[in-house]
């Protein structure tokens, strides 16, 4: 490949110009905007074509936009593939595009704001109508359980709700260490190390299996649920689904919210197991009181009352996640921009939505004295 | 011609002994096929024949089981990166869906493989994916539209301008008019044909389409059994024996295709 390039010769009957090199896309560069400049509107007079490598279309572009168009096509006659590209390029009519409506910046943002306002109130009333519609289908499933579709309800359960498990375990076990390594220290200092136990027992029974299981399954069933529909609804089965008078929140949503709402109970015990495990090791080993004491203490001390708070969010929690995770799914369009926009505010708006609920749920049983 | 690693005199496409198997099934058994320059050659065969599993190997999105592809005269399995990039710089494909990226406009779309491949100016690229856009038949207002907008024949007349944005010599065309309205389809026809003349372009298309191989194609090449049953121009192959390639020609819509094409070729 030769660069493309030029020489103008001043002859006796005017000037010549005379192309040299590769005149294609890839040898073009800017030679484009030299020749331009070297000819300074003036049309050359006759081309010379001897030195000419290879000529493609984006050469014949080229060399028609820096000549204005005042080529000969008489002077290609030795080289007819060139001249026959010559001329399709020539009789190619580029029209200027529409230029890009630009806004002027305050009414831009003006416009920004007003879409941003228009588009929450739009996805608040979405939302509304979604979560109606879920209740519908769930009140409909319970009066007619005919409707369940067991297969996929169980086939779902085992994939966001079973293969959870390991993960779920492992992250509150680590989590119950490190509650017990922080209280144990923090506790030592007043001699009351004792303690520890019940700061373990009620933090990961309460809070941090529930809320941890939720957090993950926000992470790995929202996105999933989300990506799921959503690239269904951009294959167009949603519609097949429609059309064929198949319900797709009976079909889609009702078994995912099914299957993570018998799930997350499941995955909050298993994480309340581990977090204690976890809690109990560090104390056994920092504090040197035995796993047997350990249990007592948390059965007379604690309770079963802080087991089933932790445990009667678990429902919710689940609702919030598979109801988000398929509703983002839905709201997918047909481009691929709006499946990751999708799928991202799926997992944000659930992780963000359970910190919330948790808090709710705190001032409630705070108010409650339980 | 200035490219040393590329050999001029050589096919564009040669496939020998090509074999392809997914599981148990067997979908090429020893194809062998050969893209003669400047030859527009139609792929045709029924359904699961492998025509895309073909074109794949081809391009070297799927690694065939057994054989040699030489495109340029190379072996693709054996090139090194550089190598490769310059085979990708000379051919173009268009594929089925179009296959655009649709987080860009129409325009940045046909601009890509020349900001990829070339040290062209930002606004000469525009300008030239501008007239590579209306070179294929779509008015400026497409320009700043992005895929999930346009139409399915829009969608193919811009990846066809994507695949042209370097003046490839090679073009590979899956099912180019398979979603056009017939008039479309005729349309798109007649594009390619007179690209492919005017350009001095090799291509390699697959279609289903009756009316497009007699219209574009210079040879015909017909997959069945696993192998190429037949090369020949549409015309000789109306003569053929072979069981599907008979029905296809002589079936009722092979017929009308035929009678169509016979006042203008």
């Amino acid at each position: 490949m030769q660069a493309a390039d030029f020489r103008i010769d001043s002859g006796p009957d005017g000037a010549t110009l005379a192309l040299t090199g590769d005149w294609t896309a890839t040898a073009l560069g800017g030679a484009t905007a030299r020749l331009t400049r070297a000819l300074r509107g003036r049309a050359p007079g006759a081309i010379d074509l001897r030195e000419l490598g290879r000529f493609d279309t984006a050469g014949a572009f080229a060399l028609l936009k820096a000549t204005g168009g005042h080529v000969d096509p008489a002077d290609f006659r030795d080289r007819p593939e060139a001249e026959q590209i010559l001329t399709l390029v020539a009789g190619v009519e580029c029209q200027a595009p529409p230029p890009r409506r630009r806004l002027d910046p305050v009414q831009g943002s003006l416009q920004k704001i007003g879409r941003g306002v228009t588009d929450f109130g739009a996805e608040f009333y979405r939302n509304l109508a979604f979560n109606g519609r879920l209740g519908l289908v769930g009140l409909r499933t319970l009066v007619d359980p005919r409707r369940i579709r067991w297969a996929a309800w169980f086939s779902l359960a085992e994939r966001a709700g079973l293969d959870a498990i390991p993960i779920v375990a492992l992250t509150t076990f680590f989590i119950g260490a490190v509650v017990a390594f922080l209280s144990a220290d923090l506790l030592m200092t007043f001699g009351a190390s004792v303690f520890a136990v019940e700061l373990i027992g009620i933090a990961v029974l309460r809070e941090f299996s529930v809320v941890i299981a939720a957090v993950l399954l926000a992470g790995r069933s929202a996105s999933s649920f989300a990506a799921e529909i959503g690239a269904m609804k951009m294959n167009q089965e949603v519609d097949a689904m429609k059309v064929m008078g198949v319900d797709p929140f009976e079909a889609l949503v009702m078994p995912r919210v099914a299957a993570l709402l018998l799930m997350t109970p499941l995955l909050t015990f298993v994480g309340d197991v581990t977090g204690l495990i976890g809690g109990a090791l560090v104390v056994w080993a920092k504090l040197d009181l035995s796993p047997a004491f350990f249990l007592q203490r948390i059965e007379e001390n604690v309770g079963a009352m802080h087991f089933w708070v932790g445990m009667s969010k678990a429902p919710v929690f689940a609702l919030i996640v598979a109801a988000i995770g398929c509703r983002q799914g839905m709201a997918v369009g047909g481009d691929v921009e709006s499946l990751g926009r999708r799928v991202t505010s799926a997992v944000v708006q659930a992780i963000f939505a359970i910190i919330a609920v948790d808090a709710v749920f705190a001032l409630i049983y705070l108010e409650a004295g339980i | 011609m200035s490219d040393p690693g590329l050999d001029p005199d050589a096919p564009p496409v040669e496939v020998r002994g090509l074999v392809n198997r997914f599981g148990d099934q067997v979908v090429h058994n020893g194809v062998d096929l050969t893209v003669e320059r400047g030859e527009v050659l139609g792929v045709v065969g029924g359904s699961g024949t492998g025509k895309t599993v073909l074109l794949n190997s081809i391009l070297g999105l799927h690694r065939p089981d057994a054989g040699e592809i030489r495109v340029f005269g190379r072996e693709l399995s054996r090139l090194k990166a550089r190598e490769r990039a310059e085979i990708e710089e000379r051919w173009g494909v268009l594929f089925q869906q179009g296959a655009l990226f649709s987080a860009l406009t129409v325009r940045e779309n046909v601009a890509a493989p020349m900001a990829e491949h070339t040290t062209l100016p930002r606004a000469m690229a525009d300008d030239l994916a501008e007239m590579k856009i209306a070179l294929v038949g779509l008015g400026p207002e497409a320009l700043h539209r992005r895929p999930a907008e346009l139409s399915g024949g829009m969608r193919k007349r811009v990846g066809l301008a994507r695949a042209l944005a370097l003046d490839p010599d090679l073009l590979f065309l899956d099912e180019p008019t398979a979603g056009l309205d017939p008039i479309g389809a005729a349309a798109f026809d007649t594009l390619i044909r007179e690209l492919a003349t005017n350009l001095g372009l090799t291509v390699f298309m697959i279609t289903h389409d009756l009316d497009s191989l007699y219209a574009v194609c210079d040879r015909v090449a017909v997959l069945a059994d696993g192998k190429v049953v037949a090369v020949a121009p549409p015309r000789e192959l109306e003569q053929s024996t072979h069981p599907w390639i008979r029905e296809y020609f002589l079936g009722p819509r092979g017929r009308a295709a035929a009678r169509a094409a016979g006042g203008t070729r």
